[in-house]
């Protein structure tokens, strides 16, 4: 494995042994023990859209093991606002760099900036394509909480068209033989080729709009963000986005060891009155962004992480 | 007999390049495909929707004073993979050709999805589609990975 492009560059043994090593890695990542395995490493943050959670758990996660980022920087403000083609920003990154994380907001930009570089590209995610790290810490919250990554249902929540987590997630989840529901209004309906990839592997898939009217059966719930602007007019969205809100009173009857995730930012989709119920765990999920970037880094520049780790409470 | 009487509808060239057995009614798409529809100098003569006994019918062009390169014959690969090609020299069959499809069309057609990073055309690095089915044919771009609409692809040769 060269970088992470998708999640197809990883097998499943590939995936439950880099999510041993983020287990072993957490106390490193909460700051209770220092392990600089990446000590005299450069990443090379490429972020040319916003973001702040993929960004800072990447720069965290390398700094935890003792090594050193360089960024970017603002888009407005570097070469690419003169008309620098990707190719060439990476052939100048790949040169100070001994890996790059990279988000752009072109489809297909995370395959091509792997085939223009030397040094290990990862995907933090690409138009509407792919994000296959948030991938590995969504995989880590669910075996955190169930234990196993088989044979679970998962209800997959709200923007499934744009939403390029929901992308990279269903299709890990089928290799786990999950039972997929993907609940969302008929304009944000997961791209037909994908439900078709993910059929012709073999996957149980279902399509609804109703999303409380599945919940009790999920193991998973994982929602995500409606933005206004997919919609016509503000009516039509508060008319649709209405149906993807989760409330505390929604939750009487689900399985009591459901979770639910979220890739964040959330704007109201997920009311704070959910945020005291044991099946919270966005937070959490968002912590082990950290811990599984950490797995990644290390598995890219081919460091092994220690099978025993002092101070380690996992 | 019939294939020899197909040949035949139109005169027979000199020197050039023979297409055959291209799918009934894509004759026009394939002139289009080799750059031929517009302004070209050389004589093209085509036939439509003749009888063929491995296809029931079928299209053919012949164009005079032009042999085909290897990479004109990848672009007849999108519309008629099954087709035979008969290069002609002096009324004579010199070589015959296939179209061969391969696992990966390069550098022949952009993607056709808008937000691709292949969209800017500065990029250096070379244009892929990759082959998922051959029956009916599939192409999915290398990089973001959308299925293509073939229709759309002819709009974007390269």
């Amino acid at each position: 494995m060269k970088g992470l492009i998708t999640m197809d560059d990883l097998t499943n043994d590939d995936i439950h042994s880099i999510l041993a090593d983020a287990e072993r890695l957490l106390p490193v990542a909460r700051g209770e023990t220092y392990l600089p395995l990446l000590q005299g490493k450069i990443l090379g943050n490429l972020f040319f859209e916003p973001s702040t959670r993929t960004r800072m758990s990447f720069e965290t996660a390398m700094k935890r093991l003792g090594g050193d980022v360089v960024n970017l920087g603002d888009v407005k403000t570097s070469s690419v606002v003169k008309g620098e083609t990707l190719f060439d920003t990476i052939q100048m990154v790949d040169g100070y760099t001994d890996i790059i994380a990279m988000r752009h907001p072109r489809q297909g930009a995370a395959r091509y900036a792997q085939d223009a570089a030397r040094v290990p590209i990862l995907n933090g995610g690409d138009g509407a394509g792919h994000h296959p790290t948030q991938t590995m810490l969504d995989l880590f919250t669910i075996q955190q909480s169930h234990g196993t990554l088989e044979g679970l249902t998962v209800i997959l929540a709200g923007d499934l068209r744009y939403g390029r987590t929901v992308h990279s997630l269903s299709h890990a989840l089928v290799r786990f033989g999950c039972r997929l529901i993907f609940a969302s209004p008929e304009l944000l309906r997961m791209p037909a080729e994908i439900v078709e990839d993910l059929r012709e592997h073999g996957a149980d898939v279902m399509e609804t709009e109703d999303l409380l009217g599945n919940i009790n059966q999920a193991d998973v719930v994982y929602m995500t963000r409606i933005q206004k602007e997919r919609f016509a007019d503000e009516d039509e969205y508060a008319k649709v986005a209405g149906a993807y809100k989760l409330h505390a009173r929604d939750l009487d009857n689900t399985k009591s060891e459901m979770i639910i995730l979220h890739p964040l930012p959330r704007v109201d989709e997920i009311h704070p009155s959910v945020d005291s119920t044991r099946h919270a765990r966005y937070f959490e999920q968002a912590f082990n962004g950290v811990v599984a970037r950490m797995a990644l880094l290390c598995r890219l520049l081919n460091i092994e992480v220690p099978a025993e780790i002092a101070g380690g409470d996992a | 007999m019939a294939d020899e009487h197909n040949m035949r509808r139109v005169t027979a060239i000199k020197n050039g390049t023979v297409i055959d057995h291209i799918p009934s009614g894509q004759a026009l798409k394939v002139l289009e495909l080799l750059s031929l529809s517009g302004d070209t100098s050389v004589p093209v003569s085509l036939v439509m929707n003749v009888p063929s006994k491995k296809m029931g019918s079928k299209d053919i062009i012949k164009v005079e004073d032009r042999e085909l390169t290897q990479s004109e014959l990848d672009r007849l690969a999108l519309v008629a993979p099954d087709s035979s090609i008969a290069i002609i020299r002096a009324y004579s069959v010199a070589e015959k050709l296939n179209v061969n499809l391969g696992k990966e069309v390069r550098n022949v057609v952009r993607c056709t999805f808008s937000n691709c990073i292949t969209q800017n055309p500065r990029e250096p690095l070379p244009h892929r589609l990759v082959v998922t089915k051959t029956d009916p044919l599939m192409l999915r771009c290398y990089y973001c990975q959308r299925p293509q609409n073939l229709d759309e692809l002819i709009i974007n040769l390269i």
